[in-house]
């Protein structure tokens, strides 16, 4: 079994070769190898029917996988029922017990271990007070807000102190504030308990801001597992770059790559130097990715490195953090581009002919 | 609650309420009246629209449903066919003590030889005769045959009168001397005031006369003489009176007074009881005027009593019926235990399927949905009959079983026609209304909450019994009192597959209904029924708790 540095097994929980298919004609899940390490917090990323669900309900036991085998800690679980699996799960809708009080739908983990009261009543305290609900005992689930059942429900899954705890899309049902909120205090409890953790959403900020490595679904196929701010600045695809974040996209052709530097006619014949990520030969069309905020248009700012092309405003959003400007970039309309609002900062005027730049390096010539 | 709430551990519910600034007076509408009033004016014709289009089915069950209800349980009570038909016997019974062992008095026996000469003149006495018969068997045919004789009553002072003068066996002199003088045929009879004041009670057994045979056979008393009990009347006066009184009178028909008065001291008499006993010997047992009296008021509990194996003695007490009357607390027993015994074997059958079929994709549920319900496209009786059919002795399953060599032939199951047969059919033909409640509530379990359970180190069965049960609960409870009230009050069914072990209250109401007649009695067992569901169902409401009782 592997170890990293700090003891902590790499390989805690494993997808070997793992498909799935319902109907015997399609997979909806293709080919999946995942190693998730011990004490992780890993989020499965994708658009609905990317798969991403079916892989933790096969986690979880309530799905058969069709092929290959998913283990965790090392043993094979595909033929252990869910009970026996002592995975802690956290539901869509909380799935809290709508005919027991906050304590009874808390103990009913322990209860099913048999578990005596003393130590049960102790355990049902001490999660109730690590998620600040400790009045909320008597309560009835119905009686309480759409946040407070999210705790409930994550101290359920936690109550019974298992090291793997899996979550299906849990702040889908809460507003914005509120899902802020919570992102934090499901990362700090993760990180004080240490436990490892699976999150699917389909939220990318939600992904980006509390995993530590983000598997992004899409087609039943990982298309990329990475840290957050590698997925976000180096996306290996154009679904990932799509995918993760706002994203400029320009189409073109490679003309050459040499080494670290492919040389990509864009359709309107413009030439400019991209970094090659997924392709690998001249006459190949590609996609180039810039993200709005590597582009700058302010000439002090500019690096003596960038490279620059001609672009008119469309239109000039001011966002108060930021500035939003729609520009014609190389035929493209869609083109974007974020600046800050810093004191010096030049407000474009719409119709306004400007020349922009970017660093080679953020610049990403991906598959088309 | 808002999700503001969550932020804080502690939940103000009311701070709302609290913020709001504290409003001392009424809120007036934009034209300066009260809010209020102008909301009222203008919900009004909402209102009123609503009304009206419910008032079409609130007038007919008012009409078809609230009313026959409230008639049925009046019928229950109601007793006035004794105090009607025999109304100057009841008062004379007033005075009489039934535990005194004794017979009641000459007056009473003259009371009622008036009643009855009326009533069966109206050919009512017989209906009387048939209600009291339920009390105390026999007085049916003691009113039927003594009805026969009683306007004889008296014909021995009849004859004398005719000796003494022929016109007394005259419809025209009686209605001379006794009729108003504005009185003419189809009007009800008057007798007039003199004569009334003279002799009281041949005027009144005169009236009784007159207007019987108007009312009863539409005759007209000027052509029709005087039944003989009228002339014991007129003896009766005659004897009372002072001769000065009669001399002094001066109506029409005057003389034929006088004559009779002057020759009445000699005329032969013989008591009314006589007159009874001669017709009945029973009319000497205390037992049938006790009957009487005890029926006299115008409500009872009787019918009630009748019921629960009760009865009024004829003293006035409650008391067992005779053991071999016995059979309605025994109906009632057993109608309670076979509609839990069908109301359990409804869950018990139920229960797999809804859960089955609010488990699988929609199409295949939709399909066995129909195949449930595919049993109320049949007749109710073809379905019965069907069962007769499987269940009988030389039936299907007996000739399967046989067939097998389960059963000697000479040993065939008897399933029909008994308590079990009644069972199978009715929990066959009941148990839809058990199956859509518990599949429209199971429809509404999301499956999260077992996989929530199992999740949390719960086996199938803890997580069905703890987690999906409990909220299966309600739709149990619905088709609980559905399938409970439906059998309880169940007919046809236990009619044709009942047999004599088998049948329910219900067949006995219905029996009372339309072969005995004796509806105050059909009313009394209904209204126990009524009772009966209406208490269950409170025991229900204060056990389960009535809002937890969902039809989905």
């Amino acid at each position: 079994m592997a170890l990293d540095a700090g003891n902590r097994k790499t390989d805690f929980v494993v997808f070997d070769r793992v498909q799935k298919s319902y109907d015997g004609e399609t997979l909806v899940v293709k080919d999946l190898n995942l190693d998730i390490a011990q004490g992780e917090f890993l989020t499965m990323l994708g658009p609905s029917g990317s798969g991403k669900t079916t892989c933790l309900m096969m986690l979880a036991g309530f799905e058969t996988a069709t092929h290959g085998d998913i283990r965790l800690d090392g043993k094979p679980i595909n033929n252990i029922p869910p009970h026996k699996r002592g995975i802690g799960m956290v539901f869509q809708n909380y799935a809290l017990f709508p005919h027991m009080t906050v304590e009874e739908n808390l103990a009913f983990p322990l209860e099913v271990r048999k578990i005596g009261k003393d130590e049960r009543e102790a355990k049902v305290r001490r999660a109730l007070d690590m998620v600040q609900m400790a009045d909320f005992g008597g309560r009835r689930p119905a009686q309480l807000s759409g946040g407070q059942q999210q705790r409930i429900a994550l101290a359920r899954a936690l109550v019974f102190e298992p090291e793997l705890v899996l979550m299906d899309e849990p702040l889908g049902a809460l507003d914005k504030q509120l899902r802020e909120r919570m992102q934090f205090e499901i990362t700090r409890l993760a990180h004080e308990i240490g436990i490892t953790v699976v999150y699917v959403t389909h939220d990318q900020t939600e992904a980006l801001t509390m995993s530590d490595r983000v598997a992004v679904f899409n087609d039943g196929k990982i298309q990329q597992l990475a840290e957050p701010d590698v997925l976000y600045e180096k996306p290996e695809n154009s679904f990932v770059a799509q995918f993760i974040g706002e994203n400029n996209t320009l189409q073109g052709t490679v003309q050459d790559i040499d080494g670290k530097v492919a040389t990509v006619r864009l359709d309107d014949g413009e030439i400019i130097d991209c970094t090659p990520v997924n392709v690998s030969q001249p006459g190949e069309r590609t996609q180039v990715s810039i993200r709005p905020e590597r582009v700058e248009y302010n000439r002090e700012r500019l690096s003596p490195d960038a490279h620059t092309i001609h672009a008119e405003v469309l239109e000039f959003i001011y966002m108060g953090d930021i500035f939003r400007t729609r520009l014609r970039v190389a035929g493209n309309e869609d083109f974007v581009i974020k600046t800050r609002n810093a004191p010096d900062q030049r407000r474009l005027q719409r119709g306004e002919k400007i020349e922009i730049g970017w660093l080679p390096e953020d610049c990403r010539a991906l598959d088309a | 609650m808002t999700d503001a709430a969550a932020d804080a551990p502690i939940p103000k519910p009311d701070a709302g309420d609290r913020a709001r600034p504290e409003r001392q007076e009424p809120l007036l509408a934009a034209d300066g009246s009260p809010l209020k009033k102008s909301l009222q004016r203008s919900l009004r014709r909402q209102k009123l629209r609503a009304f009206g289009l419910v008032a079409p089915l609130l007038l007919f069950v008012l009409v078809t449903f609230i009313a026959p209800i409230a008639d049925m349980l009046f019928r229950s009570v109601e007793n006035q066919i004794v105090s009607e038909t025999l109304p100057r016997t009841v008062v004379a019974l007033e005075q009489w003590d039934p535990e005194q062992d004794e017979l009641p008095s000459e007056d009473t026996f003259l009371a009622m030889a008036y009643d009855l000469v009326e009533a069966q003149e109206l050919k009512i006495h017989t209906r009387l005769g048939t209600r009291l018969n339920y009390e105390t068997t026999g007085i049916s045919s003691l009113f039927r045959r003594t009805g026969r004789g009683v306007d004889d009553f008296g014909e021995i002072y009849l004859d004398q009168f005719e000796d003494l003068n022929p016109n007394w066996d005259e419809a025209g002199p009686w209605v001379d001397l006794v009729a108003d003088e504005g009185w003419e045929h189809p009007a009800p009879f008057e007798p007039s005031e003199r004569f009334a004041a003279l002799m009281s009670e041949t005027a009144a057994a005169y009236a009784s006369f007159a207007r019987a045979i108007q009312q009863g056979s539409d005759d007209n008393p000027r052509e029709e003489e005087p039944w003989a009990p009228v002339h014991m009347a007129l003896y009766h006066d005659l004897m009372r009176t002072d001769p000065g009184a009669i001399a002094a009178y001066e109506g029409p028909r005057a003389e034929m007074l006088r004559e009779a008065r002057a020759a009445v001291e000699g005329f032969e008499s013989q008591p009314v009881r006589e007159m009874f006993v001669a017709e009945e010997e029973d009319w000497l047992d205390p037992e049938v005027w006790a009957t009487i009296k005890t029926f006299s008021p115008p409500y009872t509990p009787g019918y009630f009593l009748t019921s629960v194996d009760l009865k009024l003695s004829p003293d006035g007490e409650v008391v067992a019926q005779d053991e071999d009357q016995r059979i309605y607390m025994l109906l009632f027993q057993r109608t309670l235990f076979m509609s839990l015994m069908i109301m359990g074997c409804t869950i018990l059958l139920g229960y797999p399927i809804a859960y089955l079929i609010s488990n699988l994709p929609l199409r295949t549920a939709n399909l066995l949905l129909i195949l449930v319900l595919l049993p109320f496209w049949t007749s109710l009786l073809v379905r019965t009959s069907a069962w007769k059919v499987l269940l009988q002795q030389q039936g299907v399953i007996n000739d399967t079983l046989v067939w097998i060599g389960l059963v000697a032939d000479d040993a065939r199951l008897t399933m029909i026609n008994n308590q079990f047969g009644t069972i199978v059919a009715m929990t066959h033909i009941l148990l839809p209304f058990m199956i859509l409640p518990l599949y429209s509530v199971m429809k509404t379990i999301p499956p999260s909450y077992v996989r929530a359970a199992k999740s949390l180190g719960a086996t199938n069965w803890t997580a069905f019994w703890r987690v999906y049960f409990p909220q299966s609960v309600p739709g149990i409870g619905a088709g609980c009192i559905l399938v409970f009230i439906l059998s309880i009050g169940y007919y046809i069914t236990p009619e044709l597959v009942g047999g004599t072990t088998g049948t329910f209250i219900s067949n006995r109401i219905a029996f009372h209904i339309s072969s005995s007649l004796n509806w105050g009695l059909a009313a009394a067992l209904g209204t126990i029924l009524l009772v009966v569901v209406l208490v269950l169902y409170w025991v229900y409401d204060r056990i389960v708790g009535i809002d937890n009782v969902s039809l989905g």
